[in-house]
This record gives C-alpha cells, structure tokens and sequence, in this order.
C-alpha cells in the first residue's frame, strides 16, 4: 500500500534491491500499464464517450427523464441515511472493540466482518425472508401497515447492512493502535467521559473516519446485488441508479443507460478525489506519528 | 494541598497472576518516595491502583483519612505521570498544560485568561518558556516529559504518581532532570510517589525508598536504612549495583533532616 512505502528509507538505500536489467524493467512496467489502462482506463472512458455519443443535448434530455430523476433522488436519499448512520454506529462499536475487554469481543468483530464475507445477493435474501409478505415478521407487518420489502425502507437496511464494515473496519486497527494511555491521561486529569471521547479520542481519529465515511459513501451509491434482491424494480419508486441502469440497458437504451452511468461514475470519481486528498493528509499525520516513538 | 496516602494490604491479580500480594506503604504528606524494583514486580500496577485506573482485588488506598474507593477519578486530584507521556499527540503544548482545567464542569472552570496565565506559569515552571505553541512531536524526550509533568501539575493535584519518569531519556538528561525534580519538589511539597527502576535515581532524590519484588513490599527506608541494614538476601543482591562509596557520600547528603516546603 501506498502508506507503507512512505517508511522504507528508500533514498539511503545503500544499493539497490533488485538487480534487474533495465530491458526487463521497462517490458514489466510496459504490462503492468497496459494492463491498467486495458481493465481500468478504457471502461472508464468508455462510459463517458458512450454517454455523449449522441451529444450533450441528449445527455441532458435523459437527465430529464422522470424517472432518471427519482432514481437519482432515491440512491441520494438512502447515502444520505446509511452514511451517517454507519459513520455513527460503527465509531461507537470500534470505540467498543478497541478500547475494551469484554467477553464477546470476538464476536462482534467477527460479525462486522460479516458483509464483506457475504454475497450481498444473500443479505438481501435474508431481509426478504425476515420482512417480506411471506417471511417471519411479513403478517405482522402488513397487519401495521408497514411495507419493507419492495419499498424505500428495505433498500437503506440492504445498504446499511453491505455498508457496515467500511468505517468500523478503518477506524478499528488504528484505534488499537493508539492504545488508552491518552484516554486515561484525560480521565486522571478530571475530565468525564464524554470530554475524553470528543476532545481526545474523536480527534486522534477523524481522518480514519473521514476515509471510512467515504469508501462507506462510494459504496452505498453503487451497491447493486443486495439492493436488487428487496427493491421489487419499480419505476420511478425503488430504483435506484445502479438498477435504473441495469433496466434501461436490458431495454436496449443504450444512451440512456450510459447517461446514468456516467452520473454515477461521477460521483464515484469525486469521491476517489476526495479520497486521494485525504490519504494525502493522512499519510502525512501517520509519518509524524511514527517519528514519535 | 498535599495529603498523605496510605496503602493497606492491596492484591490485585491479573487472571491467575498475583502482581501486588499484600501491599502496605505510607505516603506521608509532601513526602517523595521512591518506588524501586526489578521489572515486573509491580510497581506500574501498585501506582495505577492508587491512582483509580486499576481496580484491586482486596486492600484498600486511603488518601488521608478518606477511602478512594469513594472518590471518582476527579475527586482523587492525582496527577499522574505515564511512562511513555500519554500527551495529547493532536493539541499544542498549550492546550495539553490546558486540558486539566478546561475539563472541570463550568461552575468551577477558570476563565480563558486564568486559564492562559496559569499554564504559562506552569511552562515557565518546567522550564519550558516559548513551547507553548509547538506540538508534543516537535519536543524533545526530555522536554515532552516535562509537558507531562506541568499537565498534571495544572489541575493542582493533592498527589503526584510519576512512572518511572526518566525512563527513556539519555543518562545526561536524567541527571538534569533529577535535579530539577528534586527543586520543584522542595518548592511545590507534593506528596510523591515514583517509580523507577534505577538505584542511583531512588538514592538520590528521595526522602524514603520502597523496595517491591514480586508484588511484595520487601523493605522500606531511607537510602542510609536500607544501604546499612538490606532486610532480605534480595535487597542485599539487588542494591549491590551501586557503587557503595559514592551511596554512602549520598545518603548523608539526602537523610538529613529535609525541610518540605507545603502551600
Ligand atoms: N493488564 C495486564 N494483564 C495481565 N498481566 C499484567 C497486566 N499488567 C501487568 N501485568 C503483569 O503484572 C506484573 C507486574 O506488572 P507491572 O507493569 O506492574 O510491572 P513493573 O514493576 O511496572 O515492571 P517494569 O519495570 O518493567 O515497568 C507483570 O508480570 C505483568 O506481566
Ligand atoms: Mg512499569
């Protein structure tokens, strides 16, 4: 990773590591940019120059499309509930996991892990059974009136839950790291617990979750299979713009699927922006830490 | 105001590992005592359960005549030195010396202009004029160590527990440091408690010396006490290190009788 090659010295490096010839440098870093720009490069340019093939005028008209328009507004609405709400709980069950010893620690390190481990395909089947008209909760659900399945509310757990590791997963190891010792300065010095979480460890933190939130964020923009399983694919109510994608290519619209990919392609590159920014100050903090010890 | 603490029959195991078996000490007020022994005997473990952050099995810490385990962190006033500083790594020098005071509940929180004079005197006290706007990364062994000290000083602290409070810094630097220690101590009076695990150190800079080994309290006394008399073949063994001609000059020089400034 790029914050480990921060720390090798290697300006002071008394030879070199490798020893080979310069032709076999250049045919390595030739594949290794070819290949780049064939897997990585090429897609991305691709969306965009398939978006304006019939020019800006139509881009825009598709932007216009109703139904376009709501898929936008819903996978905005629900980044906006599962963000924050995942930024929240998982710094509390980081703070929880790294900062104490209690019995079924483990566990719950284990389950955070979970939807990385799982097909999100799967977590969504597992709302359908829990939710859906035929599953555990669905009588008493519709004896309430209360839809999940097919409806907004199912799409944010689904993203919720796919979405969880990411910040607990970057605040955790960095957490552990950092041991108490600053915690316990604070608290000898009188301060309640509250103080010592917002002044000493939220602060000590806040790049880590500054990242997290992102890679969170990018995530619950794109996540396609769980959200695919308990949306039902209904225009203009629960899609969102992964399956509004999906449903204008399968109609064979083309330029239209493309325009909506390109939005949200977007997106995800501000976001990768805003990453490298962070990483860049981060990495920096990181380097001033190590010169501590 | 210093009180005096007393440590009666403290145990406090780790799982199945006994790392204090029956500790008794007294701390009188302003006194410095010295808390010496081989690694692992539990000197960390006896300062972090009279400063409230380790929970002991049976026994029990008096700070004067009250029962700590009635006091919250807070009330116990101790200002706690750790090993490896603990400063605040994201606040300036300024704000670290700060955090005691700007942490109290807002009846009793000083104003921000009480605040600012009470650390730079704190920084001028430690020796530190000028740093206050510097981060502890951008200090020196010797000079974040002090930080440590003025920041648990701020809170005016009834007792001060240094952990081993040299123990990473250079053999120069911790002569200098000793020295100064021993001044503001003469000036301030807390009642101190310090661990380390350098003979020479405990020697010459405190009042009275506790010798731990094995989670036992094995002699208390003065340098001359425990030089003249070792109580245990242990004691006998473990003070050896010094070099006795220069203990002896020592400890004449730092038993008699010594005057404890209080405020
Ligand atoms: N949190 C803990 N969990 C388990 N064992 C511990 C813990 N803290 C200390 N111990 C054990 O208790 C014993 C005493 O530890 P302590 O840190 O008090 O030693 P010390 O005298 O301060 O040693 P040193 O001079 O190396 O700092 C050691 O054997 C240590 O392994
Ligand atoms: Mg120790």
């Amino acid at each position: 990773m790029a914050m480990s090659d921060r720390f090798l010295p290697l300006a002071h490096a008394p030879e070199r590591a490798t020893s080979e010839t310069a032709f076999t440098k250049v045919v390595l870093i030739g594949i290794a940019v070819l290949f780049l720009v064939a897997i990585l490069f090429l897609p991305l340019v691709t969306v965009f120059v398939e978006a304006l093939r019939k020019g800006w005028g139509t881009l825009f008209e598709n932007f216009g499309d109703p139904d376009t328009l709501s898929a936008i507004r819903l996978t905005l609405l629900v980044a906006a509930i599962a963000v924050p709400f995942n930024a929240v709980v998982g710094l509390a069950a980081s703070w929880c996991i790294a900062k104490f010893e209690f019995k079924g620690r483990n566990l719950l390190l284990t389950l955070i892990d979970l939807p990385f481990s799982i097909s999100p395909v799967i977590s969504g089947l597992v709302y359908v059974l829990l939710f859906g008209a035929q599953g555990w909760l669905g009588p008493w659900l519709s004896a309430h009136d209360i839809q999940i399945i097919f409806a907004v509310p199912g799409i944010v757990l689904a993203t919720v839950l796919v979405t969880f590791p990411f910040v607990a997963r970057e605040l955790i190891p960095l957490m552990q790291s950092q041991g108490t010792s600053e915690e316990e300065a604070a608290l000898m010095l009188g301060a309640s617990g509250w103080h010592t979480f917002f002044k000493v460890t939220l602060p000590n933190v806040k790049w880590a979750l500054l990242y997290g939130v992102l890679l969170c964020n990018a995530r619950a923009m794109g996540e396609f299979g769980a959200v695919s399983v308990v949306s039902g694919h209904i225009r203009g109510l629960t899609n969102t713009m992964p399956l509004h994608i999906e449903i204008l290519y399968n109609e064979y619209n083309f330029v239209g699927a493309f325009a909506v990919a390109s939005l949200l392609t977007g997106l995800a590159l501000i976001t990768l922006l805003a990453k490298t920014l962070l990483e860049w100050r981060f990495a920096g903090e990181l380097a001033a830490k190590a010169h501590r010890h | 105001m210093s009180v005096p603490v007393r440590v009666r029959n403290l145990e406090k195991n780790f799982g199945r590992y006994p790392a204090l078996r029956g500790v008794s000490l007294n701390v009188e007020a302003g006194e410095l005592v010295a808390l010496l022994g081989p690694s692992g005997s539990g000197k960390t473990t006896l300062l972090r359960a009279i400063a409230g952050l380790e929970q002991p099995d049976a026994g029990q810490v008096l700070f004067g005549d009250i029962d700590a385990n009635s006091l919250s962190l807070r009330e116990r006033r101790i200002g706690f030195v750790f090993q490896q500083y603990a400063l605040f790594k994201h606040m300036k020098v300024f704000d670290n010396i700060a955090f005691g005071l700007r942490a109290r509940p807002r009846a009793s929180r000083p104003s921000e202009a009480a605040i600012k004079a009470k650390v730079l005197e704190l920084l001028h006290l430690v020796q530190l004029d000028g740093l206050e706007a510097r981060y502890p990364a951008q200090l020196s062994g010797g000079q974040r160590q002090r930080v440590a000290l003025a920041r648990a000083l701020a809170i005016e602290p009834r007792v001060l527990l240094l952990d081993e409070p040299f123990g990473a810094l250079d053999a120069r630097v911790r002569k200098d440091l000793r020295k100064w220690l021993r001044e503001l101590h003469q000036r301030t009076g807390h009642t101190t408690l310090f661990v380390t695990h350098d003979q020479d150190e405990a020697f010459e800079l405190a009042n009275r010396i506790a010798i731990l080994d094995h989670g036992r309290i094995e002699q208390v006394g003065t340098a001359a006490e425990i030089l003249d008399r070792p109580a245990t073949p242990f004691i006998d063994s473990f003070i050896e290190g010094i070099a006795r001609r220069n203990a002896d000059q020592q400890s004449r020089e730092w038993t008699k009788p010594h005057v404890v400034v209080s405020r």
